[in-house]
C-alpha cells in the first residue's frame, strides 16, 4: 500500500512573528473562484458608483479680477503659472500651486481682447481695445522699476485676438484682417483678408507651424498659410464661430466653437463636412481648448457650464457647473492634461480636475493597481444598462435641464414640419390607404396626421443616422406594390 | 528543435563548422527526430507529459499560443526569427543560453485557464470591432499562459492511495491508513461517540477548518476540528433536522423542528426565523449570501443573510422536500422529488429552470460536483446515476447498489461518496476532469450506525460522516484540493484576515437575480434581444434600414454614360448576384443529399424502428 495524505505544515502558512506580513498563498484555478463574471460585474458596478461618489472636480477659485475674465493663457514652460486678462484691461499672473496672484498689470484701457505667451516663456503679448499690441516680460520688474511693456505697437484698428508662432519670433493678430508680425518690427509683415468682416480669433497650428486658422463674424472659418500672402481655404457655417482650436496631436484636425450651440470638428483636408458635430451645450459655445493628448477637448459656453468631449464622440463625457459660475468666456486645459481652468463673467478663474473622480497626489502601488483594475472593469461592463445609467448620470442646473427638454421639443417640431411640408398628395393618399386599407374612405385629416406622425417618428430615428433617403424611396416602392 | 540544426535536413554553412563539431547542449524536454538520442537519454518519468509542453515562440505544436486567428498585418517578427535561426543567440562571452526563450508551459494547464471558446469563429464585423476582438483574444491568451505559469508556485501535491501489485484499495481499512500516515494526518481520523443524541447531520465551514454537527435529539456543537477546540456545545431541546455554517464560522444556521434558528459561535441564539418553518434541508450560497431552505410544506425559500430578508419563496408543488443540494458552479438549487425527478431552481424564476427525470421511484439523494459538470443521484430504485449537466442532462453511467444510497457527496477533486445503511463507499475517477467510475470502489468503511449526513472537508483529505452513533472523521487520501487560495478561503487565516475578507465578500455580494444556469451569460452579447429589437424595428418601419441597397451604377464621365450602358451594368451585377445565389443553393442541396445518403449505407432493417 502506498499512501500519501495531504498534510500541511502550518509554519508554511502562518507568519512567524506579529511583525511579519501575513502569508497569502494564491491559487488561480477557476474552479476555486466560481461566479467570475457575476462577481466582476458587481465589482464594476461598485467601481462605477464610487466613481460618481468621488466625482468632486472643483478644486479652487482664483479671485482678484475686478471685471469679467476675458482671456487666459498658459505658460509654455511652467505648469504653475497662468495668465489672465480681464474686461477692465488688467492682466494678472497667477501661481496655481499657491492659488495666488503674483502680479497684476494694468495693461490696456478697455478690454484685454487676447493674450498669448512666447514659446520660450520669457515674455507675453496682449492686445486690447485701445488698438495696441503690447509685449511684456514674464518676470516682475525689479524693485523701483516701473511696470512697463517691452514693446508697444500702435495699430490703426482694434485687435480682437493674438497668437504666437510655436517656433519663430512671429505672431499673428486679428481684427479687420489677419496680420502677421515680426517681433522686431512695428508694422506687419503681411496682412490677409477674405471678405470684410471682423475676425474674432486666430490660431497657429502647433505641428504645421506655418498654418493659421481664423474665424470671422461673417460665419467663416478661414485657413491661411503664412508662407503665402493669400488665404488657403474657407468654410462657411450656419452661424458665427467664436473660436477654433487645433488638435495638438493631429495636425489636420481642428474644432470650432459655434454660436449654434454646437462644436464642429473639421478635417482640414476635407472641409465640406465636419468629421464630428459635438452637441450638448444649450447656448452659444464661447471657447474651446484641446487636452495635450489630443483625445479630448473642453468647451466653455454661455449656458454657464463647461463640457468635456472626446474627439470622436458627439456627446460630452462630462459637464462642470457651479451655482456661482456665470457665462464662461474662456477655458484652458493645462499642459499636464490633469486640470482645466475657466474664466467667467463673474471675475473668477476656476480650477477643475480634468478627470472628476481622480485622486490627486501620489498613489501607493496598491492604490494604483486597484485604480487600474477598476478602470478595466468599468470598461468591460460599460454597456450593461444599469452601469451605463449610473456612469452617464449628471446633475444639471435647472436652467440647463429645462432648456435641454425645450430644445428636444423644438427639434421634434422642426422634424415634423419638414416631413409634412415635403409630403406630396399621392403620398398623403397612400398613407390614408395604409390606415384604412379596405374601405379606402377618406379619414379626417387630424387622424391621418396623428398616425403619420407616429410613423414619421420612427422613420426619423434613422434620419439622424443619415438613412433618410429610404423613406421616400420606400414610399414609392410601396405604392408600386 | 528549431534552434539546433538537424543533421539530416540542412547542411550547416561554413561558418557553423566550429559549432557543429562541438556537441550541442541538449535538454531533456527537447524532442529529437533521431530515435537514437531518444533511447540514449531516457527522460524523467513525466517525459510524455513534458513532450506536450509548448514553447511560445514555436507556433507549430501549439494551438493555444498560435498567433491570433486573423492576422492581416505584416508580421515583422517572423523576419527577425529567420535571421537568428541558423546561429543560436550568443552573448558576448560566446556562451549559449541553454534555456532560450520563455519557460515552457503545459498545454492542458493553459487550457484550464482559457476562458474564450476557440471553436467559435470571430463574427464577421467591421474592421475596428474586429481589431478590438483580436486584441482581446491575444490578451486572453497571454493571461492564461501567465496564470498557467504561476501554477509552478503551488506548494502542495494532492494525496493518493495505491495498492501494491494489484491490491484492491477498497480492502484497505481505515486503521491501516492511520497506521501508515504521519501523526498529524493520523490525528485527523477520529470518532465521536454520541450514541444518546441520535443520528447526526454535519457541516464543514468553507475553509474546512471548522465542523458543526447537530443530532436529532437537539445536540448542537461546533468545533475547530483540526485542533479539536470546542467552540460551543448546546442542546436546543428540539429535533435538529439540518445544520449549516453561514459565510464564516461565526454564524450557524440550524433547522429545528419548527423554525429556523441562527446561532453564533458561542451558541447564543441570534435569530429565530419564523417565516422558514418545518425546514428539512439547508444550503448556503456563499457568493450570494443566500440561505436556501427546503421545507416539509413544499416551499423552497431563499433568505438573504446579509440583510435578513426573504428574497424568494418558491412553491415546488411536489409535496415534502427532503432532498436538496446546490450546484457550486452556478448556485442553482437541485431538489429531488418523490416522483423521481430532480428540479433545478433559481430565485429569479417562479418555475424550475429544468426538470430531469432521474429514477423510477423517488429520489433519495442528489449531489453536484464542484465544477458543476456532473450530478450524482440515487433513488428508491436502488440506482446510482451520474448525469452530465452541461448539455441535455444525459445520464453518463449508472449502477445498481444492493441497498441504494441514502446520502451522496462529491469531493473537491471529484471523488464520490455514497452512504448506504451503515456503510460508506467511495468511488474515484480516472482523471481529474472525468466523472467517477462506478465500477471500481476506491475506499469503503463500516460505521457504528446508519449514515445520516456526509460531507468531504474542503482542503483536507477527510470525509466527515454523521451517523446514529455519533460523528466519524475518516481519511480519504486524494479527496481535497491541495492548494487553497489565501484570499478566498484560507484555513489558516487570522481574525483580522477573516474580518477583512468578510467586508470584501459583502461588497461583492452577487445579486440573487443573477443566478441562472450559465453564470458566464452576463459577459456575452445579448443576441436574442438585439435580434428581437431589430425585428420589431423592421416591422414598425415597414422596411429594413440596414438592408443592402440595390446596386446603383455611378454615372461615368462624358459620353460613356448612356442609359443603355447604365442598364447593362446594373443587369450585369444583378445577374452575378443571382448566379451566386443559385450556386449556393446547389451546394446546399448537394450537402443535404450527402447527409441523407450516408447513414443508409446498407439495407434498412426492419428493426431500425426500435433504434433510439
Amino acid at each position: 500500500m502506498k499512501v500519501k495524505m495531504l498534510s500541511r505544515n502550518p509554519d508554511n502558512y502562518v507568519r512567524e512573528t506579529k511583525l511579519d506580513l501575513q502569508r497569502v498563498p494564491r491559487n488561480y484555478d477557476p474552479t476555486l473562484h466560481p461566479f467570475e463574471v457575476p462577481r466582476e460585474y458587481v465589482r464594476a458596478l461598485n467601481a462605477t458608483k464610487l466613481e460618481r461618489v468621488f466625482a468632486k472636480p472643483f478644486l479652487a477659485s482664483l479671485d482678484g479680477h475686478r471685471d469679467g475674465v476675458n482671456c487666459l493663457a498658459k505658460h509654455p514652460k511652467s505648469l504653475a503659472t497662468v495668465l489672465s486678462g480681464a474686461c477692465d484691461g488688467e492682466v494678472r499672473i497667477w501661481n496655481l500651486t499657491k492659488q495666488k496672484c503674483i502680479r497684476a498689470i494694468q495693461a490696456h484701457e478697455g478690454f484685454v481682447r487676447g493674450m498669448c505667451t512666447r514659446f520660450c516663456g520669457t515674455s507675453f503679448f496682449t492686445v486690447g481695445d485701445d488698438k495696441t499690441v503690447k509685449q511684456w516680460k514674464m518676470d516682475a520688474p525689479a524693485y523701483g522699476e516701473e511696470e512697463e511693456p517691452l514693446h508697444t505697437i500702435l495699430g490703426k484698428t482694434v485687435y480682437t485676438g493674438i497668437d504666437h508662432h510655436w517656433k519663430e519670433a512671429v505672431f499673428a493678430t486679428c481684427g479687420q484682417q489677419v496680420d502677421i508680425w515680426d517681433e522686431q518690427r512695428t508694422s506687419p509683415i503681411c496682412s490677409m483678408t477674405w471678405g470684410f468682416d471682423s475676425i474674432s480669433s486666430v490660431k497657429f497650428n502647433p505641428i504645421e507651424t506655418f498654418l493659421l486658422g481664423s474665424c470671422a463674424s461673417d460665419r467663416n472659418i478661414v485657413l491661411y498659410d503664412m508662407r503665402q500672402s493669400t488665404p488657403l481655404k474657407k468654410v462657411i457655417l450656419d452661424m458665427r464661430t467664436n473660436t477654433i482650436c487645433w488638435n495638438p496631436m493631429e495636425a489636420f484636425i481642428f474644432t470650432a466653437a459655434n454660436e449654434d450651440y454646437n462644436l464642429y470638428t473639421f478635417d482640414m483636408r476635407a472641409l465640406d463636412t465636419p468629421v464630428v458635430v459635438h452637441k450638448d451645450h444649450v447656448s452659444a459655445v464661447l471657447d474651446v481648448d484641446y487636452s495635450p493628448t489630443g483625445k479630448e477637448f473642453v468647451s466653455a459656453s454661455f449656458d454657464k457650464s463647461i463640457r468635456i468631449f472626446p474627439v470622436d464622440k458627439s456627446r460630452s463625457r462630462e459637464v462642470y457647473h457651479t451655482k456661482r459660475m456665470q457665462h464662461v468666456i474662456c477655458v484652458k486645459w493645462t499642459s499636464d492634461s490633469k486640470y482645466i481652468m475657466c474664466g467667467s463673467d463673474e471675475m473668477n478663474i476656476r480650477l477643475w480636475k480634468a478627470n472628476a473622480s481622480e485622486k490627486l497626489g501620489v498613489l501607493t502601488s496598491r492604490e494604483k493597481a486597484a485604480k487600474d483594475y477598476n478602470q478595466k472593469l468599468k470598461e468591460k461592463f460599460r454597456h450593461h444598462p444599469h452601469i451605463k445609467r449610473i456612469a452617464r448620470h449628471r446633475h444639471l442646473p435647472k436652467s440647463i435641464y429645462s432648456q435641454i427638454q425645450e430644445q428636444r421639443i423644438m427639434k421634434e417640431a422642426r422634424r415634423r414640419k419638414y416631413v409634412l411640408r415635403h409630403l406630396t398628395l399621392s403620398q398623403y393618399s397612400f398613407l390614408t390607404s395604409l390606415i384604412s386599407p379596405k374601405t379606402n374612405k377618406k379619414l379626417p385629416f387630424r387622424e391621418v396626421v396623428y398616425v403619420l406622425l407616429l410613423y414619421i417618428r420612427d422613420v426619423f430615428e434613422d434620419f439622424s443616422r443619415g438613412l433618410f433617403s429610404p423613406f421616400f424611396s420606400v414610399m414609392g416602392e410601396a405604392m408600386i406594390i | 528543435m528549431e534552434r539546433a540544426p538537424k543533421p539530416g535536413k540542412d547542411v550547416p554553412p561554413k561558418k557553423d563548422k566550429r559549432q557543429a563539431k562541438r556537441k550541442k547542449p541538449r535538454r531533456y524536454w527537447e524532442e529529437d527526430t533521431a530515435p537514437t538520442t531518444d533511447r540514449a537519454c531516457p527522460g524523467p518519468p513525466r517525459n510524455k507529459k513534458r513532450n506536450q509542453e509548448l514553447r511560445p515562440q514555436k507556433p507549430k505544436n501549439t494551438h493555444i499560443l498560435k498567433k491570433p486567428r486573423i492576422s492581416k498585418k505584416p508580421q515583422v517578427p517572423k523576419k527577425l526569427r529567420k535571421r537568428t535561426n541558423p546561429e543560436p543567440e550568443r552573448n558576448l562571452s560566446g556562451a549559449q543560453d541553454p534555456f532560450p526563450g520563455p519557460a515552457p508551459v503545459p498545454v492542458e494547464v493553459v487550457q484550464k485557464f482559457c476562458r474564450i471558446d476557440k471553436s467559435k469563429k470571430i463574427p464577421h464585423s467591421k474592421s475596428k470591432t474586429r481589431n478590438r476582438l483580436e486584441v482581446a483574444e491575444a490578451e486572453e491568451e497571454e493571461t492564461s499562459v501567465k496564470a498557467a505559469r504561476s501554477e509552478l508556485l503551488l506548494a502542495e501535491e494532492p494525496g493518493f492511495l495505491e495498492g501494491e501489485n494489484g491490491e484492491d484499495t477498497a480492502k484497505i481499512l481505515q486503521a491501516d491508513i492511520v497506521e501508515a500516515v504521519d501523526i498529524a494526518s493520523a490525528a485527523k481520523h477520529f470518532d465521536l461517540n454520541l450514541r444518546q443524541f441520535g443520528p447526526y447531520r454535519l457541516n464543514y465551514s468553507r475553509t474546512g477548518r471548522h465542523l458543526a454537527f447537530g443530532g436529532s435529539r437537539g445536540h448542537v456543537a461546533a468545533l475547530d476540528w483540526v485542533t479539536k477546540r470546542l467552540m460551543c456545545e448546546i442542546n436546543v431541546m428540539e429535533a435538529v433536522r439540518d445544520i449549516r455554517f453561514l459565510h464564516s464560522e461565526a454564524l450557524l444556521a440550524v433547522a429545528q423542528n419548527r423554525w429556523l434558528h441562527i446561532y453564533d459561535n458561542q451558541g447564543i441564539e441570534l435569530h429565530c426565523i419564523r417565516r422558514c418553518d418545518r425546514v428539512t434541508r439547508l444550503e448556503f450560497l456563499p457568493f450570494h449570501f443566500l440561505l436556501a431552505t427546503a421545507s416539509e410544506t413544499g416551499f423552497l425559500t431563499y433568505l438573504d443573510v446579509s440583510v435578513g430578508k426573504i428574497v424568494a419563496a418558491l412553491n415546488a408543488r411536489a409535496g415534502r422536500l427532503g432532498v436538496m443540494t446546490q450546484n457550486p458552479y452556478n448556485a442553482v438549487i437541485h431538489l429531488g422529488h418523490s416522483n423521481g425527478t430532480v428540479s433545478l431552481w433559481s430565485p429569479a424564476m417562479k418555475e424550475p429552470l429544468a426538470k430531469i427525470l432521474c429514477h423510477r421511484g423517488g429520489v433519495r439523494a442528489v449531489t453536484v460536483d464542484s465544477t458543476g459538470t456532473y450530478m450524482a443521484t440515487s433513488g428508491l430504485d436502488h440506482q446510482l446515476k451520474i448525469f452530465d449537466l452541461r448539455g441535455t442532462f444525459q445520464p453518463l453511467s449508472a449502477r445498481t447498489l444492493p441497498q441504494g444510497a441514502g446520502h451522496l457527496a462529491f469531493s473537491q477533486r471529484g471523488l464520490l461518496v455514497a452512504g448506504m445503511g451503515d456503510v460508506v463507499n467511495i468511488w474515484a475517477g480516472q482523471g481529474q476532469a472525468g466523472p467517477p467510475s462506478l465500477e471500481q470502489l476506491y475506499l469503503t468503511h463500516r460505521l457504528s450506525g446508519p449514515v445520516h449526513g456526509l460531507q468531504f472537508c474542503p482542503f483536507e483529505d477527510v470525509l466527515g460522516v454523521g451517523h446514529s452513533g455519533g460523528v466519524t472523521s475518516m481519511l480519504v487520501p486524494g479527496a481535497a484540493e491541495p492548494n487553497f487560495d489565501g484570499l478566498d478561503s484560507n484555513p489558516y487565516r487570522s481574525r483580522k484576515q477573516r474580518q477583512e475578507w468578510e467586508v470584501k465578500a459583502l461588497l461583492e455580494k452577487v445579486p440573487a437575480e443573477l443566478i441562472c444556469l450559465d453564470p458566464r451569460a452576463l459577459a456575452e452579447v445579448d443576441v436574442i434581444s438585439l435580434e428581437q429589437e431589430k425585428k420589431e424595428r423592421i416591422e414598425r418601419l415597414g422596411y429594413d434600414p440596414e438592408a443592402k441597397t440595390p446596386f446603383q451604377p455611378k454615372p461615368k464621365q462624358k459620353g460613356r454614360s448612356s442609359t443603355a450602358s447604365l442598364v447593362k451594368r446594373k443587369r450585369k451585377v444583378m445577374d452575378e448576384e443571382h448566379r451566386e445565389k443559385v450556386r449556393q443553393s446547389f451546394e446546399q442541396q448537394k450537402q443535404h443529399k450527402q447527409k441523407k445518403t450516408k447513414p443508409f449505407g446498407a439495407w434498412p432493417s426492419a428493426l431500425d424502428r426500435f433504434v433510439r
